[in-house]
Order: structure tokens, then C-alpha cells, then sequence
């Protein structure tokens, strides 16, 4: 297993396609994405952008094209399938935190059944990136005993206790009421200054243009515009971007 | 923790009409039954049945009705186990991603769900008791216990004498509880969001873990309630094993019934000896299911 590919990149897809049953999800997608580098997806509904990131870690199999995160490549091998794992960590719409464990426990739950970590050195570590994502206090509660921001920040944290090289974020702000926001979007903020990886797909605009190095535009199955996010948002080069960024920036 | 609602306890003009009716209609079946019927009521002999007095020992000790209910619970008891394992297994297995293991859990649910119990009891019992049962063992077990074990295993599975008996009803009736079993588990574990697992994996633990602490734990409290039906339902169901001569409730009211010559006594009382043990069972349930969920608060 080469990890040393010689070059910067942590994630690479070539020629990715992805169908379900007759429909195209996902058509030739070229992506690569480097060390450190933070990612802003954005595009219609239904245009593939989670299908794109859940392709990553394989919570959807590609048909075609080949995936390779930081050297391993994707394939059947339940080996190589829990090495990306191990280094990728995902935060979903709708949070999907273990309704039966205490906030402590879902940060505790993958250290210690994957990793095999002790459990007084689990917690410690998931107090630790309690503090990061500001609720420590809230470790002995329960997932529904917490606002959706909130609930938002320990799933970033349960992620983080896993020390993954990449995160991945599916509109992580959608499910959330507007003022609880800016909570969540600050936390991803903090973890972009911490050098993480990071691709997101979002509609939030500002957060884009503040941490984003490379803002990709998707639209049908297909990454139509890849760009800084200066060029992106000043001079959008497809008619389809122009047409998307009108619209959602309209109001 | 907020007040638990309360529904309103209040009686309205309705609820008179609603009891004033069934009451009526309560007491004219009595009358007919009573006026048609003309049966001359006789419970002396049930009590004797219960216990009896031992002249030997000067105690008493519990007779046919009481001994028919101890087999009917120890029987129910050991099915309830026994199908739970096995319904568990074949639930996960109806699950799997693997074509095998939810074909043949497939076939087994439908092959149990489709043929009444009656011709399964008959043709699995004597498959087990002609195939099965040697295997296990029993026999050389009885002959070889000391009497200490032979005490113990008398207590959790009725006397030795009746225990290769006891042993393949109660495996025919776990069978067959096993099938609804496995459905009921089946759709706990297809109610849990399909976002659970995901977020599982992405913490890295493998198809195993995911089932066993994230799956598994809020199925079951999905899985109580209708467990407690499906157990109640084979409490009531071991009555059926008086078919294949185990000795329990059922099997020995017949037999007071029949000698007795008091039909609607003997059975009246079963029944109502039937009915304690059910409803039992669903308070127990009852309580268990307000215990967990504590989280949801
Ligand atoms: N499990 C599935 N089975 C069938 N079709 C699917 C499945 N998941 C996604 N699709 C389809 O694939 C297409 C892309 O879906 P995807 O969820 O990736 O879009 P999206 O860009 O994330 O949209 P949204 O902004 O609504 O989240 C959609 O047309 C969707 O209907
Ligand atoms: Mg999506």
C-alpha cells in the first residue's frame, strides 16, 4: 500500500460515476482535493453534492473512476474501506447523534469499540474537543436534551475525538434555526484555522468566502465550475453558476 | 422533568349510558344462560384440586392444577428464552446485506407463519423427541446426576421422568415463537434511521459494533411492546402442548374436567388461572417499557 504518492493531495477522485439503478448521480467527477485545503461545494438540490462526499467514505459505493484518500485506494477491501474511515469524519444535516447515549458517550463510543482506547483516556480526549466546540457542560445530558446547535457541535466533536486527517460536512447549518447558526459555523471556522482538510457542502455563502480555498459548483451529476473564491463569486465563468448565484444570493 | 398528562378521570352522561349497557347485557346472558342452561353450579371439587393433604407427611401439598400451572410457567418461561435467542438470530439475519442468511430466515419465518400450530407441534415433536432429543442427551444425564443436580434440573425443568417430554414441547413451541420472534426484531431494527448506521461507520466501527451498541440498543425499545404480545400469546399457546401429552394446565383440566364431569368449573377456573398469569405478564412488560426510554424525556 503506497501512501507516499509523492504529491500534496489527500483526496482524489478520477473519472468517479455513480447510478442509481438508471439514474446518473454522479458523472465523471475529477476532484482533487490537497493537504490542508478547504473545499466549498454548492449546486441544486438533487445536483449530487452529498452523493459526492458520501463517495469519500464510502457510505455510497462508486461504480466507476477511482477514489484515493491520503494513498489508499478505495476498493472492496473492508481493510482498506476502515483505513479511510479511521482518517475521514463526516457531519451530517441532520446530526445523527446516538439518541441513547449521553453527549459524553457518543464522543467516547468510536474511540473506544474502533480504537480500542481505554475508557478514562476516551473521555478525557472527548472532553478535550468538548471544550473546542464550547459545551463541555453539556457532556452528561442526552442528544434531545439539546438545542440543534448544540447537538450540531457534539457531532463535530464525536468526528474530531476520531483525530480523522479530513472532514466532511453535508449542509451541516440546514436542519438549524438561523440563530443557532452561527454557533455551528464559528466552530468550523476554529477547525479550518487548525489546518484540518475540510470539503463542505453549504449554502452559506459568508462561511465560503471566508475559508474556502477552492469553491466547485455542481450541477447534474457534474462539477461544472472549480475556482478561488474570488474568481467564483466576482466572475463565474458557466451561465449555470451565474444563474445559481443569483438566485441564492438574491435574498 | 415535565408532569406526566393525565387523561381526564371525569364521568359524563356517556359513560353512564356505555356501563348501564353492559351491565344489562351482562346480566340477560347470565339469566338465559342460567334459565337455558339450568346447570347446577359445583366448585367444591376445585380446591382439593389445588392442594391436597398429605397423609404421610401432614402438609399440604399442591395437586393437579397447581402442578399443571407450574409446568404452564416453567414451560413458557424456558420457550420465552429460548425463542428470544433464536428470534433474535433469524431477526438480524432477515437484516443482513448477505443473500443466505436472510433467505433461509426468510423460509423459516414464512414456513412457521404459514402452517397452523397444530400440525407443526405434532410433526415437530416427534421429529424432535425421535431426532433431537437423543443428541442431547437427556436420558444419561437422568441416570448418571447425582441427586444434588438431579434436584436442580427437577426445579427448572419438572420431574425427571417428564423431562424428555417437557424438553421437545418446549422446544417445538420455542420454534415456532421464534418465527414471529424474528419479524417483530426484524422491524425494531429497520425502524432505526438508516443515519444511525452511517454515523457509526464514519466513527470507525466495523458492521458488528454498529449493531451491537448503536442498532441493537434502540431496537429493543422498539422491540418491547410487541414482545410482550408475542409473549403473552405463547403463554397462551403452551395450552396446545396438552395436544402432545405435556403434562401443563391444559392437559391436566382435561383430565379434572373429564373425571370431575364439571366442565364449565374446571375450565372457568383454568381460564381465569390462564388470565392471572397473562396479565401478569403485561404489567411486568408495562412497567419495563416506562423504565426505558429514559433519554427521550
Ligand atoms: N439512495 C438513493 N436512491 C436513489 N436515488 C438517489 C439516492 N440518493 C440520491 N439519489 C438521487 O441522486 C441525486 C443526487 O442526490 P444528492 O443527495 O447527492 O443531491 P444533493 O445535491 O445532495 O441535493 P440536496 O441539496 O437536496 O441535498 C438526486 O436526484 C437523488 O434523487
Ligand atoms: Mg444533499
Amino acid at each position: 500500500m503506497a501512501r507516499n504518492t509523492g504529491d500534496n493531495a489527500m483526496i482524489r477522485l478520477e473519472g468517479v460515476s455513480k447510478w442509481f439503478g438508471n439514474f446518473r448521480a454522479l458523472c465523471d467527477v475529477d476532484l482533487t482535493v490537497d493537504q490542508g485545503e478547504r473545499v466549498v461545494i454548492c449546486g441544486p438540490s438533487g445536483s449530487g453534492k452529498s452523493t459526492l462526499i458520501r463517495c469519500i467514505n464510502r457510505l455510497e459505493e462508486h461504480e466507476s473512476g477511482r477514489i484515493v484518500v491520503d494513498g489508499i485506494v478505495m476498493d472492496d477491501d473492508t481493510k482498506h474501506i476502515a483505513d479511510i474511515r479511521a482518517e475521514v469524519g463526516m457531519v451530517f444535516q441532520q446530526f445523527n447523534l446516538f439518541p441513547h447515549l449521553s453527549v459524553l458517550e457518543n464522543c467516547t463510543l468510536g474511540p473506544m469499540k474502533a480504537r480500542g482506547i481505554g475508557r478514562a483516556e476516551a473521555q478525557k480526549l472527548a472532553m478535550e474537543y468538548l471544550e473546542k466546540v464550547h459545551i463541555p457542560e453539556q457532556a452528561g445530558k442526552f442528544p434531545s436534551q439539546l438545542s440543534g446547535g448544540q447537538q450540531q457541535r457534539v457531532a463535530i466533536a464525536r468526528s474530531l475525538c476520531m483525530t480523522p486527517k479530513v472532514m466532511l460536512f453535508d449542509e451541516p447549518t440546514s436542519a438549524l434555526d438561523p440563530e443557532m447558526i452561527k454557533e455551528v459555523l464559528d466552530v468550523m471556522i476554529e477547525l479550518a484555522e487548525t489546518g484540518m482538510t475540510m470539503i463542505c457542502v453549504t449554502h452559506e455563502m459568508g462561511f465560503a468566502k471566508t475559508v474556502a480555498d477552492k469553491m466547485i459548483f455542481m450541477d447534474a451529476g457534474q462539477i461544472v465550475e472549480a475556482a478561488t473564491p474570488a474568481d467564483f463569486f466576482s466572475n463565474p465563468k458557466s451561465e449555470r453558476t451565474k444563474l445559481f448565484l443569483s438566485q441564492i444570493l438574491s435574498h | 422533568m415535565a408532569a406526566p398528562s393525565r387523561k381526564k378521570r371525569r364521568i359524563h352522561a356517556l359513560d353512564i349510558i356505555v356501563l348501564a349497557a353492559v351491565i344489562t347485557l351482562v346480566g340477560y346472558i347470565a339469566y338465559r344462560v342460567d334459565s337455558v342452561l339450568v346447570y347446577k353450579w359445583d366448585w367444591s371439587a376445585i380446591p382439593s384440586y389445588l392442594f391436597r393433604w398429605d397423609e404421610k407427611t401432614g402438609t399440604l401439598v399442591p395437586n393437579l392444577l397447581i402442578k399443571g400451572l407450574v409446568t404452564t410457567i416453567r414451560i413458557a418461561i424456558w420457550a420465552m428464552v429460548v425463542a428470544s435467542i433464536l428470534g433474535v438470530i433469524l431477526g438480524i439475519a432477515r437484516t443482513s446485506e448477505r443473500l443466505f442468511p436472510r433467505l433461509v430466515s426468510w423460509a423459516y419465518v414464512e414456513f412457521i407463519r404459514n402452517i397452523p400450530p397444530v400440525p407443526f407441534l405434532f410433526l415437530f415433536y416427534f421429529f424432535i423427541s425421535s431426532q433431537i432429543i437423543p443428541l442431547l442427551g437427556i436420558d444419561e444425564f437422568i441416570h448418571s446426576a447425582s441427586p444434588g443436580t438431579l434436584t436442580v434440573a427437577e426445579f427448572l425443568f419438572g420431574p425427571a421422568n417428564l423431562m424428555t417430554n417437557f424438553v421437545s414441547g418446549m422446544i417445538s413451541l420455542s420454534m415456532m415463537s421464534a418465527a414471529y420472534i424474528a419479524e417483530i426484531v426484524r422491524a425494531g431494527i429497520q425502524a432505526v434511521p438508516k443515519g444511525q448506521r452511517e454515523a457509526g461507520q464514519t466513527v470507525g466501527l466495523s458492521h458488528f459494533a454498529v449493531m451491537r451498541y448503536v442498532i441493537l440498543p434502540q431496537a429493543v425499545e422498539r422491540v418491547v411492546p410487541p414482545l410482550a404480545g408475542q409473549f403473552i400469546t405463547l403463554i397462551k399457546d403452551s395450552s396446545l402442548v396438552a395436544l402432545i401429552s405435556i403434562q401443563e394446565l391444559s392437559f391436566l383440566a382435561m383430565e379434572i374436567a373429564i373425571s370431575e364431569q364439571r366442565f364449565f368449573e374446571v375450565w372457568i377456573f383454568t381460564g381465569i388461572m390462564y388470565f392471572v398469569v397473562c396479565y401478569a405478564c403485561a404489567l411486568a412488560f408495562g412497567r419495563l417499557e416506562r423504565r426505558m426510554g429514559a433519554y427521550r424525556r
